[in-house]
């Protein structure tokens, strides 16, 4: 980990601190060298260590939970797959890939209550997948069919959110809302090492340590925003942040699905009890583009690549699987079945989306009735109209 | 009926909201203890509690984005930016979520905030503290915009403000605060539209339109017109978005002219919105081009120079005798008419 004296500076991606595969003997989280605060259960050869706080907070995952943890993020990998082809094949018009962020996604999803309140940016769709979201829903936005995609009431989470970092004022809010309800659910606020640089990330810091709002800062440090490496947007770890505005902090490798559960649980229980926010720094790796639209060779090495390829979340829980005699051929073909139908059903559920009607474009702007926009729909609708009376020589 | 200062009817609005719905809090720097720096929540903390009125840290972007948790919660916030010019590092916050988020989620979310922003100049304060920033918002789709002139209004709209459920920019004019008025506190809210303009003066030879702090100005221009057998009608429009066209519109078409005032900045500004407006609706009426008696384009000047730039009884009564082609400032000019947008 790049630590005093040795910043790391623009240009440098910072802050990787899990060695990897390279450094082979991996000790548990506080007592390894060289990442003496980071929390990892679960190391990237898929080697379970004891960890003397975290092991506690997830007792009750047992092998067949461990089963269910992977193949959430088989199926979440796969809905991301299959919407990258869908943009590919012209159905949709953009999509923001996930890809090496599911066990931080997953881990810490899985963690909530279904009466906490999620505000994410715009690549949560496996936090949208744990909390139920219909899965053509996610896709509705980046086929361009509507603003956002579902009722944030019905699952309790924001839709994607993408001023960067705006959504963390909102958490706090809610947050603050809760404590008024004397109600003990948590916001949970998740956005990138990018937003960190934004004065309302900030300044919701600032809002959460004094009123004591019951909120989880979830950052997930994937090393890029968009081409500009972390080393651009923080000079020290960005949990060192949190505690200068009274925010205890945890730095966790992103991942290790396992150490993200007990870590986001840890935070939710002080919240809940009157503890006030978190901060989480969840250490991983954007394995993809920022957005279908972007060209990472421009910006990035290869090696990276392949480094964080070696520590991906996926591979790590299957080797843990499998030296748990867990990873049968039976269990295996079921999460691929799994996968594979949820992959069908989100493409139906793009491919049969409603088009819209061209007066949806007034609706909702108001939920009050408005004279001025009352006035320009009438006019536009007149001016369809006539077309339809006309029809070889258009309005004029 | 009883008489009050303008800031203590806006009190005596908030108060009476706060009492009827719980739900309803207020955020805003210094608000607290010492009520406000223009002490329009003078003891509210006192009454409802530190979790109903918030003293926040000095963020406006922060409690313009907590607000909108709030709100996603189920409250109905009432901010207060504590001067005008201090609202632009919540601008972001207003424009792409409070206006937005009714659209974004398809009416899911609603976001009844109330934004209170005392504006406008003429209490010789220093720079940022005397802006009339209302045509950003007016200009910004989703966000309901409105200026209250009078004691009654204030405590009949902040209840209406705070009822509605789309945002509402509530601008107060802080020159105003002190003047008496008599207030019914036993107005029904719901028995009146916020967004109608009202005539508050009738006449027949030009329509005087303006709203906020230039209100009592455009009243004492009538008056003293008509010493002169000139008939000013008035219009306080009370609802900037959406404005009550239609009343003005009618106005016009009874008096042929049109001259509208405003602290504001003149381009881009509600002068010009209206004048096109009104243009568009009733060209075939208007016996002279709209004209406009505005601030100039220039930033909020130091208090010994305000008012050269706030349009005051004369340079609205210049404006007038433009509208109505008698002797103005401009006569004289080639071309009077495509230059009087040049100096007022």
């Amino acid at each position: 980990m790049a630590q005093d004296g040795t910043r790391p500076g623009p240009g440098s991606t910072g802050g990787i601190d899990d060695a990897g595969p390279a450094t082979g003997t991996v000790l548990p989280g506080p007592a390894r060298p060289g990442a003496d605060d980071l929390v990892q259960l679960i190391d990237s050869h898929g080697v379970r260590h004891p960890h003397a706080h975290y092991d506690a907070l997830v007792a009750d995952i047992d092998g067949p939970a461990l089963q269910k943890l992977y193949e959430d993020m088989v199926v979440v990998r796969r809905i991301d797959a299959e919407a990258t082809a869908l943009q590919r094949q012209g159905e949709l018009a953009l999509w923001p890939p996930l890809l090496g962020q599911e066990a931080a996604q997953i881990g810490s999803g899985r963690a909530l209550r279904s009466d906490d309140f999620v505000f994410s940016s715009y690549r949560e769709n496996a936090v949208a997948y744990c909390r139920g979201v219909d899965l053509s829903d996610i896709l509705r936005v980046w086929r361009g069919n509507a603003s956002s995609g579902w009722d944030p009431y019905t699952i309790n989470m924001a839709t994607p959110q993408v001023i960067i970092g705006a959504q963390t004022l909102h958490a706090t809010g809610y947050a603050m809302g809760i404590i008024n309800d004397g109600d003990d659910a948590v916001a949970v606020a998740y956005f990138g090492d990018g937003a960190t640089s934004q004065g309302d990330v900030n300044e919701s810091m600032v809002f959460a340590a004094s009123y004591q709002a019951p909120v989880i800062f979830f950052c997930q440090n994937n090393h890029w925003a968009i081409s500009e490496p972390v080393g651009l947007q923080a000079h020290v770890p960005i949990a060192r942040r949190a505690p200068g505005f009274g925010i205890p902090s945890v730095r966790v490798d992103g991942n290790d699905v396992l150490a993200c559960l007990a870590v986001t649980r840890e935070a939710l229980a002080r919240a809940r009890s009157g503890g006030g926010p978190t901060f989480i720094e969840a250490v991983t790796y954007r394995m993809g583009p920022h957005t279908t639209a972007d060209d990472p060779t421009r910006y990035r090495d290869a090696n990276e690549l392949e480094d964080w390829a070696a520590r991906d979340p996926l591979a790590r829980l299957a080797a843990l699987l499998d030296s748990l005699g867990l990873l049968e051929a039976e269990y295996t073909d079921s999460v691929k079945a799994t996968a594979d139908a949820v992959a069908a059903e989100l493409r139906q559920g793009c491919l049969s989306m409603p088009e819209p009607a061209p007066s949806d474009v007034f609706k909702h702007v108001y939920s009050t009735p408005n004279s001025w926009l009352d006035r320009q729909q009438d006019h536009y609708e007149r001016y369809l109209a006539s077309f339809a009376q006309a029809p070889q020589e258009g309005p004029r | 009926m009883s008489t009050m200062t303008f800031g203590r009817a806006i009190t005596a609005g908030l108060r009476r909201a706060m009492d009827e719905d719980p739900k309803v809090i207020l955020m805003g720097e210094d608000i607290g203890k010492l009520g406000g720096v223009f002490r329009i929540t003078d003891g509210l903390q006192k009454d409802f509690g530190p979790h109903r009125v918030m003293d926040s840290p000095l963020a406006e972007a922060g409690i313009m984005g907590t607000a909108v948790g709030m709100a996603y919660r189920g409250y109905r916030p009432v901010v207060e930016i504590q001067f005008d010019g201090f609202i632009y590092p919540a601008f972001d916050q207003i424009v792409c979520q409070v206006a937005k988020l009714h659209y974004r989620t398809q009416g899911a979310v609603k976001m009844p905030i109330t934004v209170r922003v005392p504006f406008g100049g003429g209490i010789g304060s220093p720079e940022h503290h005397s802006e009339s920033p209302e045509a950003y918002f007016t200009h910004t789709s989703g966000l309901r915009v409105v200026s209250v002139s009078n004691p009654q209004d204030a405590y009949t709209m902040i209840q209406q403000a705070i009822a509605c459920d789309d945002p509402v920019l509530y601008f107060e004019p802080k020159r105003r605060y002190h003047v008496k008025g008599e207030v019914d506190e036993g107005v029904d809210p719901a028995a009146s539209d916020m967004g109608a303009a009202r005539v508050v003066a009738e006449g027949t030879d030009v329509t005087l339109v303006t709203y906020g702090p230039l209100v009592p100005t455009a009243r004492d221009a009538a008056v003293a017109a008509s010493d002169d057998g000139i008939s000013i009608e008035v219009i306080d429009l009370r609802s900037l978005a959406p404005i009550d066209f239609a009343t003005v519109e009618a106005s016009v078409r009874k008096t042929g002219r049109l001259v509208v005032t405003h602290e504001a900045a003149q381009s881009g500004g509600l002068g010009a919105e209206i004048a096109a407006s009104i243009t568009e609706r009733c060209f075939d009426y208007l016996e002279h081009a709209p004209v406009r008696v505005t601030g100039f384009d220039i930033p909020y000047p130091y208090s010994k120079l305000e008012f050269h730039h706030l349009p005051d009884l004369d340079r609205i009564l210049d404006g007038v005798d433009r509208a109505l082609r008698r002797p103005n400032s401009l006569s004289g000019l080639d071309r009077p008419d495509s230059s009087q947008g040049a100096g007022q």
